[in-house]
């Protein structure tokens, strides 16, 4: 049977991304392994999209495919979150060649950047892989003044990128996307916690439930960071 | 049932003496997982659309609630205990936000479980087995980490918008949960740079040491 075979096929894919020990790999295994497999899914999870389950994956044609113009509404999101990323980046970059911080805050800000230069990488792949172009790496200006104030900035840095990925959760129509976005959402939240944690703030300032950020209420505030 | 430290009534469930509906049907998940192996029973796709990940929980995005819900009573009811035991004040301060936190979502994923016309399945019975500080920290991380996991995993399977929507806004909450106990147990906060996704048979795993 053909439509058994595509779900156990699938299956076996999942199952091997969930086992790899290496998450950024499995990241690009998830977002790669090209359009042709992430488009598979995509029909493969709107034709079990019935209640009456999974038995029909597969005989259904291209009926759940993520078309054109959600594609490039999708490539517009990832690069919206790539440009945010950068800013991360290069922020974690400049700190720590500030001089500025030693020790087990230093660690901290390294593993950090290292996660943000990984998304950066990722979502750039991302982009190239939905046949796109990835936005420029913007050129950024940040204040580096004490360790007191650099330490608050990166909290509502994080807490900013945590809320726009939530925001743009909804409006993701590419599945294996919105898994990746989610996988990268969460990090944000624990970095903002830690972050917050560390300049005397609760971790959750919304209480138990987070608040989204849309795009109009986020570029705003990273404006001022970006020289061009 | 007569602990008056509940904060949410549906926590009452869980200390009833006896086995009650949810704990039975959640263990005879929890057999057929062992059985046919944490991974081999079937990936988060199909058991999310063919079949009902908590038994009696519903299928679709009612049963992605009610397996939330569990994780949520579960949670709830963990930092509702490690309250009793003697913690510092930074920590005790930290379970009870939490708990508050956790007593939130079960509250919320009832009434979305109720607007959608499903059946919130009951609390079910726990035990955990912690004496110390040490001990509550090292299995609040283990609990908040599966919980990030388990939203993770479940959030593409999931259809509506406003559900995914609050799924989301749960799923940070946990994951700064997660990442404000690792601090304090001298873990890296974030692990890695991606988080995992959870299937429900490796949730199921994760929690099963905690199902009586």
């Amino acid at each position: 049977m053909t439509p058994a075979r595509t779900e156990e096929g699938q299956v076996g894919a999942l199952a091997e991304l969930a086992h790899d020990p290496s998450s950024r790999s499995r990241f690009l295994k998830l977002m790669g392994g090209g359009i042709g497999a992430a488009s598979a899914f995509g029909v493969f999870l709107a034709a079990c999209g019935g209640d009456d389950g999974g038995n029909a994956a597969g005989t259904t044609t291209g009926a759940g495919a993520t078309t054109g113009a959600q594609m490039s509404s999708d490539i517009k999101i990832v690069n919206y979150a790539l440009t945010l990323e950068y800013l991360e980046a290069d922020f974690y970059a400049e700190v720590i060649d500030s001089g500025l911080f030693k020790g087990a805050q230093l660690n901290l800000i390294k593993v950090i950047g290292d996660h943000e230069a990984q998304h950066v990488e990722a979502l750039k792949g991302t982009v190239e892989k939905l046949g796109g172009t990835p936005a420029m790496k913007p050129k950024t200006k940040f204040p580096l003044d004490s360790p007191t104030s650099v330490l608050e900035l990166a909290a509502t840095v994080e807490n900013l990128g945590a809320a726009a990925y939530l925001g743009q959760a909804g409006r993701i129509m590419d599945k294996e996307i919105l898994a990746a976005a989610i996988s990268i959402h969460s990090v944000e939240a624990r970095h903002a916690a830690a972050l917050n944690v560390l300049t005397g703030k609760s971790p959750t300032p919304d209480g138990a439930f987070a608040k989204p950020a849309s795009m109009d209420e986020v570029l705003p505030k990273v404006q001022p960071f970006i020289v061009s | 049932m007569s602990d008056v430290n509940m904060t949410a009534p549906e926590l009452a469930a869980v200390e009833i003496d006896g086995m009650n509906r949810s704990t039975f049907i959640l263990k005879g998940a929890l057999a057929a997982g062992a059985v046919y192996g944490t991974w081999a029973v079937s990936p988060f796709v199909r058991q999310a659309l063919a079949q009902e990940l908590i038994p009696g929980g519903g299928e679709g995005d009612i049963g992605i609630l009610n397996f939330a819900l569990t994780l949520e009573y579960l949670e709830a009811t963990f930092y509702q205990r490690g309250q009793k035991l003697k913690l510092s004040g930074e920590v005790m301060q930290l379970a009870k936000l939490i708990g508050d936190h956790e007593n939130e979502h079960v509250v919320a994923l009832t009434k979305t479980i109720n607007d959608l016309g499903g059946t919130p399945v009951p609390a079910p019975m726990v035990a955990f087995s912690m004496k110390n500080q040490g001990q509550f920290l090292k299995l609040a991380q283990t609990l908040e980490d599966t919980g990030v996991g388990a939203y993770n995993g479940a959030a593409p399977l999931i259809k509506s918008k406003d559900v995914l929507a609050a799924a989301g806004s749960i799923v940070q909450i946990e994951a700064r949960h997660a990442a404000a106990i690792r601090l304090l147990t001298g873990a890296s906060p974030a692990p890695s740079a991606f988080d995992e996704a959870l299937e429900p048979s490796a949730v199921l795993g994760a929690v099963k040491p905690f199902i009586k």
